[in-house]
C-alpha cells in the first residue's frame, strides 16, 4: 500500500492539465457549435427552426452522462470508435451547444424587435442590423449566464472519468484506491475544481450584478 | 458504419431492471426535491440572519457545493466519509449527496427571489404589528416563491436528469439499468437511446406536476 505523499499530489495535479484540455474542447466547440444553433433558430426557415428546438429539447432533457454513453458505446455499435477523449469532447460540445444556443437566442431576442425595425428603418440589412444594433446589446445580457453555464461545463468534464478518461477525477479515484486514503484524495481533487471554477463563478456574478445597476 | 439495425428486442426483454431502475431514480428525484429545496430555503433564510457567522457560512456551503461536480461530492460522501466512521448504503450516500447539491441551488434561487421584496411591503407588515416569522410566512415568502417558482422547477428538473450520475457508486438506478443491459447484450445503441427515452419523458412529466403542485402560489394573487 502506498500513503498519499508528494508523488500523488503531483499525479493529481499533472491530471488536471486533462481536465483543463477537455473544458477547452468543449467551450470552443460549444462555442462554435451554439453559434450555428442560433443562428439556423432565428433564421426564416420554419422547418430549420423546429429542427433546432427538438434538437435543443432532445439534449436538455436527456442526462449528460447517457449522451457521454451514447457517444462512447453508442458510436463504437456502429464501428466509429471515438475513444475517451474525443466522444467526451463530442458529448459536451452537443451538450454546451444546446445550452449556449438557448442562453444566446434568449438575449436576441429580449433586445426587442423595435431595435431590428429601427435599424431597418436607417437602411441596414439583416446582416448589418444585427451586428452594430443587435449584437451589442445582446452580448451585454448573454455575458453573465453564459459565463456562469461555463462552470457547469468544467464540472461536467468529471463524467469523462466514467468513461475511462484518465482527467482530475479519475486521478483521484486511481490514488484513492493506490493509497486508501480516499477522503484525501477527493479532497484535493475537489479544491482543484473549486480553484478553477470559483473565478467563473464571481465573475459571472459581477457581470450580473453590473447588469443589473449600470 | 453501414448495416446496422437496431434491435430493441434483447433490451426489452429485460424490462424488470429497466423498471427497477425507474422506481429508484424515482426515489432519489423525489427526495433530491423535496428535501434539497427544504434544506435550500432554510440556507436562504440564513442568509438574510442578523447573526453574520449564519451568513457566511451559508454562502460558504453554496460556493463549495457549486464549484465541485456533483460525481466527485458523491465519492467523498461514499468513499470518503466512511474513514470519519460514517458509512451508506450506495443509495443513502447518493441521496444525501443530490440533498446537499440541490439545496445549493436552490438556495441561491430563493435567496434571489427574497431579495427582491420591496422594502415597503416588510415596512407594512412591520406597521401592521405581525411577528417578524408572520411577515416571512404571509408577506415576504409567498410572492418570492411564485416569481422564482419557474427557475426552481428547472432547477429540479437538472436534479433529475443528474440522479444518473449515482451509478458510479453504485446505485441501480435507470442509467445503472442501461449500463448493465448494455454490456449483457452489447446493444448500446438501443439500451441509451431507450433510457434517454425515458429521461425525457421524465421531464415532462416532473414539469407538469411540480407547475400542477405550484398553482396555489399564484392562485388569486397577481404577485409574480
Amino acid at each position: 500500500m502506498r500513503s498519499f505523499g508528494p508523488n500523488e499530489m503531483v499525479y493529481i495535479i499533472l491530471a488536471l492539465r486533462w481536465t483543463v484540455l477537455l473544458a477547452t474542447c468543449a467551450l470552443a466547440g460549444g462555442v462554435v457549435f451554439g453559434a450555428l444553433l442560433t443562428a439556423t433558430g432565428l433564421a426564416r426557415h420554419a422547418v430549420a427552426r423546429s429542427g433546432v428546438t427538438i434538437f435543443v429539447q432532445f439534449v436538455q432533457g436527456t442526462p449528460l452522462l447517457i449522451l457521454l454513453l451514447l457517444a462512447y458505446f453508442g458510436l463504437s455499435a456502429i464501428g466509429l470508435e471515438l475513444g475517451a477523449l474525443l466522444s467526451s469532447a463530442l458529448a459536451l460540445t452537443l451538450y454546451a451547444g444546446a445550452y449556449f444556443s438557448t442562453i444566446w437566442r434568449g438575449a436576441i431576442r429580449a433586445v426587442g424587435s423595435g431595435q431590428w425595425e429601427g435599424a431597418t428603418a436607417l437602411g441596414l440589412n439583416r446582416w448589418l442590423s444585427f451586428r452594430l444594433v443587435i449584437f451589442p446589446q445582446a452580448l451585454r445580457m448573454a455575458l453573465a449566464p453564459t459565463c456562469g453555464f461555463t462552470v457547469q461545463l468544467i464540472k461536467n468534464t468529471s463524467l469523462a472519468a466514467l468513461v475511462g478518461f484518465v482527467e482530475l477525477t479519475r486521478a483521484g479515484q486511481i490514488v484513492s484506491n493506490a493509497t486508501f486514503q480516499p477522503l484525501l484524495a477527493f479532497g484535493v481533487v475537489a479544491a482543484a475544481y473549486f480553484v478553477m471554477c470559483l473565478p467563473f463563478t464571481l465573475l459571472s456574478e459581477w457581470l450580473e450584478h453590473r447588469h443589473a445597476h449600470p | 458504419m453501414t448495416g446496422y439495425i437496431l434491435t430493441f428486442e434483447p433490451v426489452l426483454q429485460r424490462w424488470p431492471l429497466l423498471l427497477e431502475g425507474l422506481t429508484l431514480t424515482l426515489f432519489l428525484t423525489a427526495i433530491g426535491v423535496v428535501m434539497g429545496t427544504g434544506l435550500g430555503l432554510m440556507l436562504a433564510l440564513a442568509r438574510r440572519a442578523a447573526a453574520w457567522p449564519l451568513r457566511w457560512l451559508s454562502r460558504a456551503y453554496v460556493e463549495i457545493f457549486r464549484n465541485t461536480p456533483l460525481l466527485v461530492q458523491l465519492f467523498v460522501v461514499f468513499l470518503g466519509l466512511p474513514s470519519l466512521g460514517i458509512r451508506l448504503s450506495p443509495v443513502a450516500a447518493a441521496a444525501l449527496t443530490l440533498v446537499l447539491n440541490n439545496a445549493a441551488y436552490t438556495c441561491e434561487i430563493i435567496r434571489a427571489g427574497l431579495a427582491a421584496t420591496p422594502v415597503g411591503q416588510i415596512e407594512a407588515a412591520r406597521s401592521l404589528a405581525l411577528r417578524p416569522w408572520q411577515t416571512l410566512a404571509f408577506v415576504v415568502l409567498p410572492p418570492a416563491l411564485a416569481r422564482i417558482y419557474p427557475a426552481l422547477v428547472s432547477q429540479n428538473v437538472l436534479l433529475m436528469l443528474s440522479t444518473g450520475i449515482t451509478s458510479a457508486i453504485g446505485t441501480q438506478e435507470l442509467t445503472a439499468a442501461a449500463s448493465d443491459i448494455n454490456s449483457d447484450t452489447f446493444r448500446s445503441i438501443e439500451a441509451f437511446a431507450l433510457a434517454a427515452a425515458f429521461y425525457l419523458a421524465l421531464n415532462y412529466l416532473q414539469r407538469l406536476l411540480l407547475w400542477a403542485l405550484g398553482r396555489p402560489l399564484f392562485r388569486s394573487t397577481n404577485w409574480a
